[in-house]
């Protein structure tokens, strides 16, 4: 029988937000096929873990487990997908469009020549049939697709399919022999190197965003201190970055991050088009900007027309104020 | 050593989108196509190997008669030698990948350079797809790229940080932004681009696994509002973020 099957992505042993995405989203389309659907765990001590997937509704986690998949390997861990997906006799894979994932979801989709949706930001369910829906020209349009071949794989943009909990079901454990050699392992990660323990744009629930607006490097503390405030992370602009004054892997756009918080805050930003190709998706957007006909206003959910500099400090007390109440 | 580049062609950032008259992909008129911007950081490494390493560069690309031009831009840089798999038909990057491999096999490169991602369809797929379908090793998103002897080292971009990969030739690589500065082709460059043959080949494989079934714009939001000009719109701002958005 045809089964859905979630991977779940974890880092140190502990399930990221988008793995508990996928397993959520696998329950939802099997309740609305009629099919099971079953997550799996990849790693070192991952079992542990696997308990808390049953609470959003999985009732089986197929456990990969070995020293050597601590770290990730784009050939061990796409081969033990694909033959899980296989020995299960799950013809449908959801993934997370990570780095991880979008590195992963390709390698399997060749081996079991699969169609992949990457990137979905809705999926649904017609007579039987699964239609995804995803951005495309970084957000200009949508489109809806469906998956021809036998096998069909998915993959979710993070932050977008919010896991929904469910009363409580146990999740059975089934050992799965990973089977890995050596020359699986051609592919080694040997090191992480963690960028101050700071949050990701792409992982943040909220994204304070500075741009040319603010002057100069000196004065970036100002999104910094916000961003803090708010349980945050902090984005730039591509002017910014271009200047040296913040690190390529903040940039927020069609050349950097593509993000969907719940709240966007972009301050001296003016709104070029590649910059709201990668943030239009977030669901409630807020400018700070001097130029009341700045093109980010018109994508804006609110917005104040006013020096950033002086609006800044204000805001930040605000709401530290607020939310120490 | 002998490396290899795909590279697509893409409607540049700035496309105003409209829904073409099949309804499942844009409307072409009117649009500027330029070779995909992480394309060049693909070329521009292959480039690099050239130079210190020596041997031969190619570029591949799959698609209209119009990719010439992507082609073409690599040649400026300074490639030397380009395929194209002419085909008119609207291909899914699981179909792109087969028919690169196909050319690839063919090949028989050391290093094989993509871009992380094309911005048209935003897909990220071809590079690894080829690489699975040709049985190599591949690092995706790499913003860094170092080769010795056979061991191959990148750093790729993970969320909040790098991972360091290793792995050996021959290997597929996809670019990121920051990997290198691409270099502007000069005049001579260019004037010899345009004369210089492309090789065209027949696609090998022009079967799809996923299927268009609709294109459209995002719904327009509704004109946002604003709060106010100075300091004292701060929490009122706050008040609606909280109590109307509920964001907070
Ligand atoms: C191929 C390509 C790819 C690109 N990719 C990206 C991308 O991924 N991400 C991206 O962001 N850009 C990208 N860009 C660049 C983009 O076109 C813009 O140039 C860039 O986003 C502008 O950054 P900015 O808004 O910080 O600066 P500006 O456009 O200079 O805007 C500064 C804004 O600050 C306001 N301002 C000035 N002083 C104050 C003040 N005291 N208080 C409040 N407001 C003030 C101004 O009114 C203005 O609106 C790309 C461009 C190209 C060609
Ligand atoms: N039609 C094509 N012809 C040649 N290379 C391509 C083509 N499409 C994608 N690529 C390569 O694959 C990379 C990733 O593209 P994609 O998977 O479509 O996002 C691009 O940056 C190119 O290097």
């Amino acid at each position: 029988m045809s089964k859905i099957l979630a991977f779940v992505e974890s880092r140190d042993n502990r399930i990221k937000n988008s793995g508990f995405e996928t397993a959520s989203t696998a329950v939802k389309l099997a309740a609305e096929l009629g099919l099971e659907a079953e997550a799996i765990l990849i790693g070192n001590a991952v079992a542990n873990t696997a308990a808390e997937l049953g609470a959003y509704g999985i009732k089986k986690v197929l456990i990969a487990e070995d020293p050597k998949l601590e770290k990730y390997s784009t050939t061990a861990y796409s081969k033990i997908l694909a033959e899980a997906a296989k020995a299960s006799g799950a013809d449908i894979i959801i993934l997370s469009a990570t780095a991880m994932g979008k590195d992963l979801s390709p390698r399997v989709s060749a081996k079991l020549e699969a169609g992949l949706v990457a990137d979905c930001t809705e999926i649904k369910t017609e007579g039987g049939n699964i239609i995804a829906t995803r951005p495309v020209y970084a957000g200009k349009a949508l489109i809806d697709v469906k998956v021809t071949s036998p096998v069909k794989i998915f993959s979710l943009r993070p932050n977008v399919f919010k896991p929904v909990a469910v009363d409580g079901v146990s999740a059975e454990i089934e050992q799965h022999n990973p089977g890995i050699t050596d020359s699986d392992l051609n592919v080694k990660v040997k090191d992480v190197i963690v960028s101050d323990e700071k949050l990701d744009v792409t992982e943040a629930n909220v994204v304070v965003s500075g741009g040319r607006g603010l002057k100069g490097p000196e004065n970036f503390y100002l999104v910094e201190d916000l961003a803090k405030v708010l349980g945050g992370a902090a984005g730039a602009s591509r002017a910014i970055v271009d200047a040296g004054w913040r690190p390529h892997s903040d940039q927020v756009g069609q050349t950097g991050k593509t993000v969907s918080p719940s709240l966007y805050i972009a301050v001296g930003i003016s709104g070029a088009i590649q910059h709201l190709a990668g943030m239009s998706s977030s669901k409630c957007i807020v400018a700070i900007n001097k130029d009341k006909d700045a093109p980010i206003f018109q994508i804006a959910d609110y917005g104040i027309v006013a020096d950033a500099l002086e609006i800044m400090p204000a805001l930040t007390e605000e709401f530290k104020k607020v939310l120490s109440n | 050593m002998k490396i290899a580049v795909c590279v697509s062609q893409v409607p540049d950032t700035t496309t105003k989108v409209k829904v073409g008259s099949d309804g499942k992909t844009i409307d072409p008129a009117g649009v500027t196509y330029i070779i995909n911007p992480y394309d060049e950081f693909a070329v521009e490494a292959a480039l690099q190997l050239k130079e210190k390493n020596g041997g031969e560069t190619v570029v591949v690309s799959v698609g209209k008669d119009s990719n010439k031009e992507a082609i073409k831009k690599a040649y400026a840089m300074g490639i030397e030698k380009g395929i194209l798999v002419k085909s008119d038909s609207e291909m899914d990057s699981y179909a792109v990948a087969r028919n690169l491999a196909d050319v690839l096999k063919e090949i028989n490169a050391d290093v094989i350079l993509f871009g992380k991602q094309s911005i048209d369809y935003d897909d990220s797929q071809v590079g690894s797809l080829v690489a699975e379908m040709l049985g190599l090793p591949s690092i995706s998103v790499a913003v860094t790229l170092n080769i010795d002897g056979n061991t191959v080292t990148c750093e790729r971009e993970i969320e909040g940080g790098k991972e360091v990969v290793e792995s050996s030739l021959p290997v597929a690589i996809t670019a990121q932004r920051g990997l290198n500065n691409p270099r502007y082709p000069n005049l001579k460059g260019i004037m010899a681009a345009k004369s210089k043959a492309i090789e065209e080949r027949q696609p090998t494989f022009t079967e799809n696994k996923t299927e268009t079934i609709s294109m459209s714009l995002p719904k327009p939001k509704s004109k946002g509002k604003i709060v106010g000009t100075d300091v004292s719109a701060v929490p009122e701002l706050v008040k609606l973020l909280r109590e109307e958005a509920k964001v907070i």
